[in-house]
């Protein structure tokens, strides 16, 4: 606290330039997401047209599809604002699942976000169409009865509908699920031994656990393909999982290992005293308090298995493909401008579940960060 | 905790460590002096014409009752290594002064490995001064503005690398938006995609943009921790505000400041995203990329996993150099603590 008053005490000179960076990092850290996101809604003409204003306005996507109106937008709006109401309010709306400080419990905390996701959908995909519609009709001459920016949707629906881009989805959700749920499970186990046990040897363990997360990950892949075509695991998503796994190991042990040293080791002592195994102090005594840092791992887990390009191009092909290396398809062949939308759509859709992950565990993957580094 | 409880709660992550990560390694190394060969056997074969007959003979491979070509493995020393590193054409171009280095560029390896330290050093500094000045800017926001900071901020760091620098792609190629702007200023025409350096300028620039939030986050956190009265000390003893990032903010962030470098020079050491991403292959190369562009099926479906292996066991030994210093610095922490 007495630090940051301190900071706080700068000149007027200081102060400015240190906001002016901060707002230009905003620009320079949103910009290429944000761009992608309006270029996914344009016809070509527009999404690629040379002036900024053009691009952001559509107005060949306006003249020939159609876009949102100036109810629709407004509503749109309203919508957002309803939904940032629920959220701002779910302790009183989910008093009973509160504990005596007022924070949620895990129940009611996934409770309040379904409500604030319930409430979004209805109101911008139901509501919002269909009172803007009513609108239009109602004021047709209106100026807000029109078209104001040009959108459309048509390369969504070209992704996800002609080009069955949900079985990708559908291959990344088994992988990454497994990869999650392997990690977690024995690095769970590997991190509690590791923090409750000094040793000579624990220590060489997780120094091999460092020299391992070095490692390039083509060098791992190149030693399995051989045994891997040679047992028929080729093209089999188990293949990747398994590859995944272990290249995310070294690291979950790490991380689970600091955390579970935060918790006092005279807990488990004091439910061994009182007779529990050891197994049984783990999973009745300390695993309650871990669940923080297991989501916090399981949160870069997910991102790991998510986010790979390597292992899966190398190990799956066709329709078993994960949705990154799917991604690369719409460059290998020749590509117009329609089929480069179709893939920044397809990347937008890739991203959009990411975006709602920072935005609902942004805490959890700042600790998840900053736990290796000061805790040591 | 008793030695066999240790081991029983470590026992699977370790079995599996060894299993998937050192059995791959002693896979690898073998498999460097190994090639895989087709069995060829030859024919005899009579083509007549109305002139007389000939008899050609010629190899072709052995295949097996499916039909598929029946290979073998054969131990061929370090002839995987020779043909990466080349080292006749590494002689010849040391022999040509003033030409020496882009002669060594032509030959793909020595390259891949020019482009990767280049990588790895060039974006170092810029992720850790940028990372440090954004989060001392970060630090005299007021807290209603530090949440969506952080938030935005974290942006580049959760996106798929290969998503972001396809993002960064679309920015830039052909008339996009980013060239169109240069255009304008420069008032001439911009091709970023049309030689080597500005696709190197672009993948260094996105990977400073990916890896600066890490970076904040980790400095960020640490600032919270600077004991006040040593800043108060240092005012009284006059000194200025850069005198006191310089020796009392500094100082105290510096085993956050190895630790960014040290997961920096690990995962910048393996750049290979950016290749895909930014589709640089044809004019720049890792020596990640290097690996995985041996294991991708030729026409006929051959993958040349002596030359991955081989090239895989030289990448390893890179990144063993570059990162014993640091390795040994947490070494002797750790041993302390």
């Amino acid at each position: 606290m007495k630090a940051r008053s301190t900071l706080h005490r700068l000149p007027a000179v200081w102060r400015t330039s240190s906001s002016l960076l901060v707002a230009f990092w905003i620009v320079v850290a949103l910009f290429p997401i944000a761009w992608l996101v309006v270029m996914s809604v344009k016809l070509p003409i527009d999404a690629f047209a040379p002036n900024v204003l053009d691009v952001l306005r559509g107005p060949d996507t306006r003249a020939r599809v159609g876009g949102p109106s100036g109810y629709d937008l407004l509503l749109a709006g309203a919508s957002l604002g309803l939904a940032v109401t629920v959220h701002r309010l779910r302790r009183t709306l989910f008093a009973p699942f509160a504990d005596t400080v007022g924070e949620l419990n895990v129940g009611g905390t996934i409770l309040s976000y379904l409500t604030t996701a319930l409430t979004l959908g209805v109101t911008t995909l139901v509501l919002t169409p269909w009172l803007g519609s009513a609108l239009e009709a109602a004021t047709p001459d209106g100026p807000l009865a029109h078209p104001l920016l040009g959108a459309t949707l048509q390369h969504f629906r070209a992704v996800w509908i002609d080009n069955a881009f949900h079985v990708h989805l559908r291959n990344s959700l088994y992988v990454t699920g497994g990869v999650v749920t392997i990690s977690l499970t024995i690095g769970a186990l590997a991190g509690y031994g590791l923090a409750r046990k000094g040793s000579r040897i624990a220590f060489w363990i997780l120094i091999a656990a460092l020299v391992f997360r070095a490692l390039p990950h083509s060098t791992l892949v190149t030693g399995y393909l051989p045994p891997f075509i040679e047992f028929g695991l080729y093209g089999r998503q188990i293949a990747v999982i398994i590859v995944l796994v272990a290249i995310n190991q070294p690291f979950t042990i790490w991380m689970l290992r600091s955390f579970f040293a935060n918790v006092p080791a005279t807990l488990d002592e004091a439910a061994m005293v009182d007779g529990a195994t050891r197994l049984q102090a783990f999973w009745h005594v300390v695993m309650p308090v871990m669940w923080p840092g297991v989501i916090t791992t399981g949160l870069f887990s997910f991102m790991l298995a998510y986010n790979d390009y390597l292992v899966a191009a190398l190990l799956l092909d066709g329709r078993d493909q994960t949705m990154v290396p799917a991604i690369m398809q719409y460059f290998n062949r020749e590509t117009t401008l329609g089929d480069q939308l179709e893939a920044i759509a397809a990347a937008v859709s890739i991203t959009g579940p990411l975006f709602l992950i920072v935005l609902v565990f942004q805490r959890q993957i700042v600790s998840g960060l900053t736990q290796g580094a000061v805790k040591g | 905790m008793n030695q066999r409880t240790f081991w029983a709660f470590v026992g699977p992550s370790l079995f599996m460590m060894v299993l998937f990560i050192a059995g791959p390694l002693v896979g690898v190394l073998v498999q460097s002096f190994q090639q895989q060969r087709a069995d060829f056997e030859t024919v005899e074969r009579e083509s007549c014409t109305p002139f007389g007959c000939t008899t050609e003979t010629t190899a072709v491979p052995v295949t097996d009752d499916d039909g598929r070509i029946v290979t073998r493995t054969v131990w061929v020393g370090w002839d995987n290594y020779a043909a990466l590193l080349d080292p006749d054409a590494v002689r010849a171009a040391l022999n040509a002064p003033g030409d020496a280095l882009r002669q060594l560029a032509q030959i793909r390896f020595w390259d891949a490995l020019r482009f990767t330290v280049t990588f790895a050093l060039v974006t170092l500094p810029l992720v850790l001064v940028l990372g440090l000045l954004l989060a001392l800017a970060v630090n005299t926001l007021t807290d209603a503005l530090k949440g969506p900071t952080i938030f935005v901020t974290l942006l580049p760091f959760i996106i798929t690398p290969v998503i972001g620098a396809l993002a960064v792609r679309w920015l830039f190629i052909g008339d996009g938006i980013l060239t169109a702007g240069l255009e304008r200023l420069l008032e001439r025409e911009v091709a970023m995609f049309a030689q080597g350096w500005t696709i190197e300028l672009m993948m260094l620039g996105y990977r400073v943009w990916h890896v600066v939030p890490f970076a904040f986050v980790i400095f960020y956190a640490g600032l919270q921790t600077v004991a006040a009265e040593r800043l108060e000390a240092a005012g009284i003893d006059g000194a200025t505000r850069w005198q006191k990032l310089r020796h009392v903010i500094v100082p105290h962030l510096m085993p956050l400041i190895v630790f960014v470098s040290l997961i920096h020079l690990m995962d910048s050491y393996r750049v290979f995203d950016e290749i895909v991403g930014f589709s640089a292959s044809g004019y720049r190369t890792s020596l990640q990329y290097l690996t995985y562009e041996f294991l991708v099926p030729d026409e006929s479906g051959n993958r040349s996993i002596g030359r991955a292996s081989a090239s895989a066991v030289l990448t390893m030994i890179g990144v063993v150099i570059l990162l014993v210093p640091l390795l040994r610095n947490t070494w002797k922490e750790q041993r302390r603590a």
